[in-house]
């Protein structure tokens, strides 16, 4: 039931005393004519609400979430302890530097940290996910070369297995997307990127992932970033999976000029069921004088802001997601530059693990001999012989208290499940999980019907789609 | 060092062994030595959860809390009811990802559809999205959702909050739109100026209504001069606390309203997360970015929620999308319902009227003090002008703990009151500021 | 599939029916049924000029858009509005639910099949 119909008039909570000046009235013409309808509840109503809402939901928390690109890490309490700092929650943004000391040397300790892990030079915290930072790496790119009076080099070379964000931010950027295929490895084509990049002084750079969608590290990487700077172009790091390789490879010395990471993946901050994120962008020193915001510098132990002297401008109001950052920097803490290694290593491990006794009875997208933070599943025959799609394993597993894998993507593979169970799962869950998918593969093959009819045991099952985008109902209506 | 891996030593080397490997390196030793990395991260050594609270709280401890605070300029302090900080700290809601999965993300869903609804009732406007970063890419999404094929041309009122006005900048770096900025006159947009700039590839005019100093702006007439070029959009960036006591950006005749959620029950948390809303009229809802649930139903004729409209989005659209957002900000947008669910329509009636009671009260008793106050109708921030040194003001008032407002430079301050600043609070810190020479 | 008789069909699985310097354009039953429930239609306004092989419009799934091309070029008289409110019209008679009218036909694409050469081309598409 939603709020709005569990709600009386005359009931609400005691939050305030009464007004103690007087009551000033406000021009006629401008007070609101209409009625407002939020929800009138007593405390212990709205408390059962929410713990209802609670109860139809699933966070890590709640089971294994091995949703591929996601990194859905476990998400450490002592996270959320340090974030509830009323030294942190209660700070204005716009108060005297001198007493915000504390804020910026959390700035600049997860700057620091962010770039040694990466091999940049410069780190903006201001980006607030990772969409936001994609766009600011483009128009980091876009302004250098705009000063160096390459006006023309619009075009922004995306591979086919990029996430979707890659190409709507380069349009975002004002920017041309140029496709190129993958090689039968689902990897860069290197002889086609050559044929598009060669003289081409219409290139603003590439946008890349690495290792890649299907968990694959381009063994031709500083080839891939030769080209483009070849050709005068600049390379940009998605950071999405940068979970299978810190402490092993840094995007730095793969050759690329800037990179976004996602805070909430990589650096164990919650998702929160979508947001709020964290989108930090690093770059090499050429690009340092164009980034966006202001950054905290340290001398003799005092800090200050700082500001790039070409900046783009603004990507939003103020530090970005500043309490994400204070997360970020309690985990980097916590695991330190042993902690960091060791997680990519056993990420890596679980990942090659499950995909290892998967391939007994699933097909391995590209077949890979070992794989990094993530793998790709073909569901593809078991649809030809048996009718049974990604999307019915899918549902299947949501019956069995585990969240699927990221489905139909990469979009190169037709019935993709795209697997990441991330280092925080033990080698329990993780044959436990294991089971439980060999067991749908035996169900898709004896009763596939049950497969078409999962999920069962879901608070609501599938849900009809079709209706609700022709005939949208975005709010509830008041009587 | 801390850890979070539950593997031991021994049960990392068994899997190895069922996987053919026999150490862990050995999984890294196909990427190529020419981009392997050799040696040690340089990061301090890693630390037990009690030495890392330790050490976070003696960070935390150098920031200066103020006890009163009398600035706003973009984020305020409210109280926030119990109720807000206890859902929010559910470890399900917290840990989930973006309900891609509705048959097992019902709650998260409508979290989202009860918020759209109250953001709705609120602006008066006919769809609501799942919420974007804050109040500034709000406004840079808005504007990139009214590009027309030709119109290319976006009006922004000059008092606007300025940090907003900067990220309408690079949004428009990015993008190329025209930006041109309507100039201010006596405090607010200048209607003549607007008029004499609308041609016919202007494609949105943008106000922030109360302004950037809480003036109340022409809103009315700035919304009939938008419609008078045909496809123009008016968008109207409002505080929500607002729309408590004063007219909708519909009744004020807005396309899109937007604005920074944060008031809702966020803490200033040193500039975030907060959270941007962007609502729409009907026409105009395939226009609207990010996430958009809607209502359905279930195989078994159920009631239930999902992720709809996604074709505006880029995971199908790319590089056809006008937006390449793809979250929202969920946990916050739970926060504003809980926020609104807690206070009711009669307690935000309460807040907005407290809020600009107190701001009344107190510019009057700084009018006394010999300030000029150079609003006409203002809601809860106005700006002082004197010849007393702002930074001495604000300084007497620190060593008291009190916060005071945003100097503007030339001897003007913007103030800003809550329901947080008692009487007495404004009391001395106007009796502090008197003693100012 | 339901052919249309009158119509001539782009490679792209759209249909015209040319008449003098009018032109009816609408999108094949073998598209409709490929491309799945449509949700939503995204049409051009009357007035607005098209060009033979350039998209005038998307049509758009709950996981999928395609762009729409157009097999003349002229100046759109009409548009369907009945499929902004009900574009399933189109998967339950795809023949019927034209999208555009189109006057002063100037040009047509140069790759338009009659009936039974499309269903050829789409049995070898399947």
């Amino acid at each position: 039931m939603l709020i709005f119909e569990k709600s009386r008039p005359g009931r609400g909570i005691s939050a305030l005393p009464k007004c103690d000046v007087d009551v000033y009235t406000l021009p006629e013409d401008d007070m609101r004519e209409s009625d407002l309808h939020l929800p009138e509840m007593a405390e212990v109503d709205l408390s059962r609400h929410y713990t209802e809402l609670a109860k139809k939901a699933h966070g890590v928390n709640d089971g294994f979430y091995p949703l591929g690109s996601c990194t859905m890490k476990y998400n450490p309490r002592v996270n959320e302890r340090t974030a509830s700092f009323e030294g942190f929650t209660q700070i204005h943004p716009l108060q005297p530097v001198d007493t915000v000391q504390g804020c910026l040397q959390v700035l600049k300790e997860t700057e620091d940290a962010l770039a040694a892990i990466t091999g940049m030079s410069n780190f903006t915290l201001q980006p607030a996910a990772g969409a936001h930072g994609e766009f600011t790496g483009l128009l980091l790119i876009k302004a250098y070369h705009l000063a160096n009076g390459d006006t023309q080099r619009r075009k922004i070379i995306v591979p086919d297995s990029a996430h979707g964000t890659n190409p709507a931010s380069a349009v975002m950027a004002g920017m041309e997307v140029i496709n190129v295929d993958s090689d039968e490895m689902g990897l860069v084509d290197v002889e086609k990127l050559r044929e598009v990049c060669d003289g081409n002084d219409e290139i603003a750079g590439l946008m890349l992932t690495n290792p890649n969608t299907a968990g694959l590290f381009d063994p031709n990487i500083k080839e891939i970033t030769d080209i483009i700077h070849a050709c005068g172009g600049q390379c940009y790091y998605d950071g999405a999976n940068l979970n299978a390789v810190m402490g092993w490879a840094r995007p730095g010395d793969m050759g690329f000029d800037c990179v976004h990471l996602n805070l909430h993946k990589t650096f164990s901050t919650p998702h929160g069921g979508g947001g709020p994120g964290s989108g930090p962008v690093g770059c090499k020193e050429h690009l340092a004088k164009f980034m966006p915001g202001v950054y905290a510098v340290e001398k003799d132990g005092a800090y200050d802001f700082a500001k790039a002297e070409a900046s783009l401008g603004e990507m939003k109001c103020f530090y970005g997601n500043f309490l994400v950052a204070v997360k970020a920097l309690t985990y980097i803490k916590m695991l330190g530059k042993e902690g960091i290694p060791e997680a990519s290593k056993n990420a890596v491990l679980n990942a090659n693990y499950m995909m290892k006794k998967l391939s007994a009875v699933y097909d391995i997208a590209f077949k890979p001999e070992v794989c990094m933070h993530e793998f790709v599943m073909d569901i593809g025959r078991q649809a030809k012989e048996t009718g049974v799609t990604a999307m019915d394993i899918a549902k299947g597993l949501l019956d069995n208290g585990i969240h699927p894998p990221t489905m139909y993507f990469p979009l190169t593979v037709h019935e993709a499940l795209m697997a990441e169970p991330c280092e925080t799962e033990s080698k329990e869950t993780l044959d436990w999980a294991i089971d439980v998918f060999i067991a749908l593969n035996d169900l898709a093959y004896s009763d596939p019907e049950k497969l078409h009819q999962a999920p069962v045991k879901t608070p609501v099952t599938r849900l009809d789609e079709v209706g609700a985008a022709r005939h949208p109902v975005l709010k509830y209506e008041f009587e | 060092m801390g850890t979070f891996v539950p593997n031991t030593k021994a049960q990392q080397q068994e899997m190895l062994q069922e996987i053919g490997y026999e150490k862990l390196d050995d999984l890294f030793a196909h990427i190529p030595d020419a981009v392997k990395f050799e040696g040690e991260l340089d990061l301090p050594a890693g630390m037990s959860e009690m030495e890392v609270s330790k050490d976070m709280k003696k960070i935390a401890a150098k920031n200066k809390i103020f006890s009163s605070i009398f600035r706003g300029a973009g984020a305020y302090r409210h109280y926030i009811p119990a109720m807000v900080q206890h859902v929010t700290s559910n470890e399900t809601l917290q840990t989930a990802y973006t309900p891609y999965q509705a048959e097992i993300s019902q709650g998260v869903l409508q979290s989202i559809f009860e918020y759209q609804t109250m953001i709705c009732d609120l602006t008066g406007m006919d769809v609501s999205n799942a919420s974007v970063y804050d109040g500034g890419t709000a406004a840079g999404e808005a504007i990139a959702a009214c590009r027309g094929r030709k119109a290319k041309k976006a009006l922004v009122s000059a008092t606007i909050q300025p940090s907003v006005m900067k990220v309408i900048e690079t949004y428009c770096f990015g993008n190329e739109m025209e930006l041109v900025v309507i100039p201010e006159k006596d405090g607010v947009t200048d209607v003549d100026a607007l008029q004499s700039l609308m041609t016919d590839d202007t494609c949105c005019v943008l106000i922030q209504h109360p302004n950037y100093y809480g003036s109340l702006e022409p809103a009315a007439q700035i919304g009939e001069i938008a419609h008078s070029v045909k496809n123009c959009r008016y968008i109207m960036s409002v505080n929500p606390i607002t729309l408590g006591t004063m007219k909708t950006p519909r009744e004020y005749g807005a396309d899109f309203a937007i604005g920074e959620g944060q008031p809702l029950g966020m803490a200033p948390a040193f500039g975030g997360p907060y959270l941007g809303f962007m609502a729409s009229i009907d026409a105009l809802k395939r226009n609207l970015p990010g996430r958009i649930v809607g209502q359905t139903t279930d195989h078994n004729g159920k009631t239930g929620y999902v992720l709809t409209l996604q074709a505006r989005e880029q995971h199908i659209r790319r590089e056809k999308a006008s937006s390449n957002i793809c979250s929202n900000q969920a946990l916050c947008a739970l926060t504003v319902g809980v926020y609104l669910a807690s206070m009711g329509s009669e307690g935000l009636k309460e807040v907005a009227t407290q809020c600009y009671s107190k701001a009344h009260y107190m510019a009057a008793e700084l009018s006394r003090a010999g300030f000029d106050i150079e609003n006409e109708e203002f809601f809860h921030e106005f700006v002082t002008k004197s010849d007393k040194d702002a930074d001495a003001i604000m300084k007497a008032l620190a060593e008291k703990g009190i916060l005071g407002g945003l100097p503007l430079g030339d001897g003007r301050i913007l103030w800003c009151c809550t329901e947080m600043n008692s009487k007495a609070d404004i009391d001395e810190a106007v009796a502090i500021i008197k003693e100012v020479q | 599939m339901e052919l249309k008789n009158d119509a001539l069909y782009m490679k792209s699985h759209e249909w015209v029916v040319i008449d003098g310097d009018t032109a009816t354009v609408g999108i094949s039953d073998f598209a409709q049924s490929e491309l799945g429930d449509l949700v939503f239609v995204n049409l051009p306004e009357p007035g607005d000029e098209v060009t033979a092989g350039e998209t005038f419009a998307d049509v758009e799934s709950v996981k999928a858009v395609s762009d729409i091309y157009s097999p003349v070029s002229g100046v759109i008289a009409e548009i369907n509005e009945e499929l902004l409110d009900a574009p399933e019209l189109i998967n339950e008679n795809a023949n019927d639910a034209w999208f555009i009218k189109v006057e002063n036909v100037t040009e047509q694409a140069d790759d338009l099949m009659a009936p039974e050469e499309y269903e050829a081309f789409c049995a070898e598409e399947e």
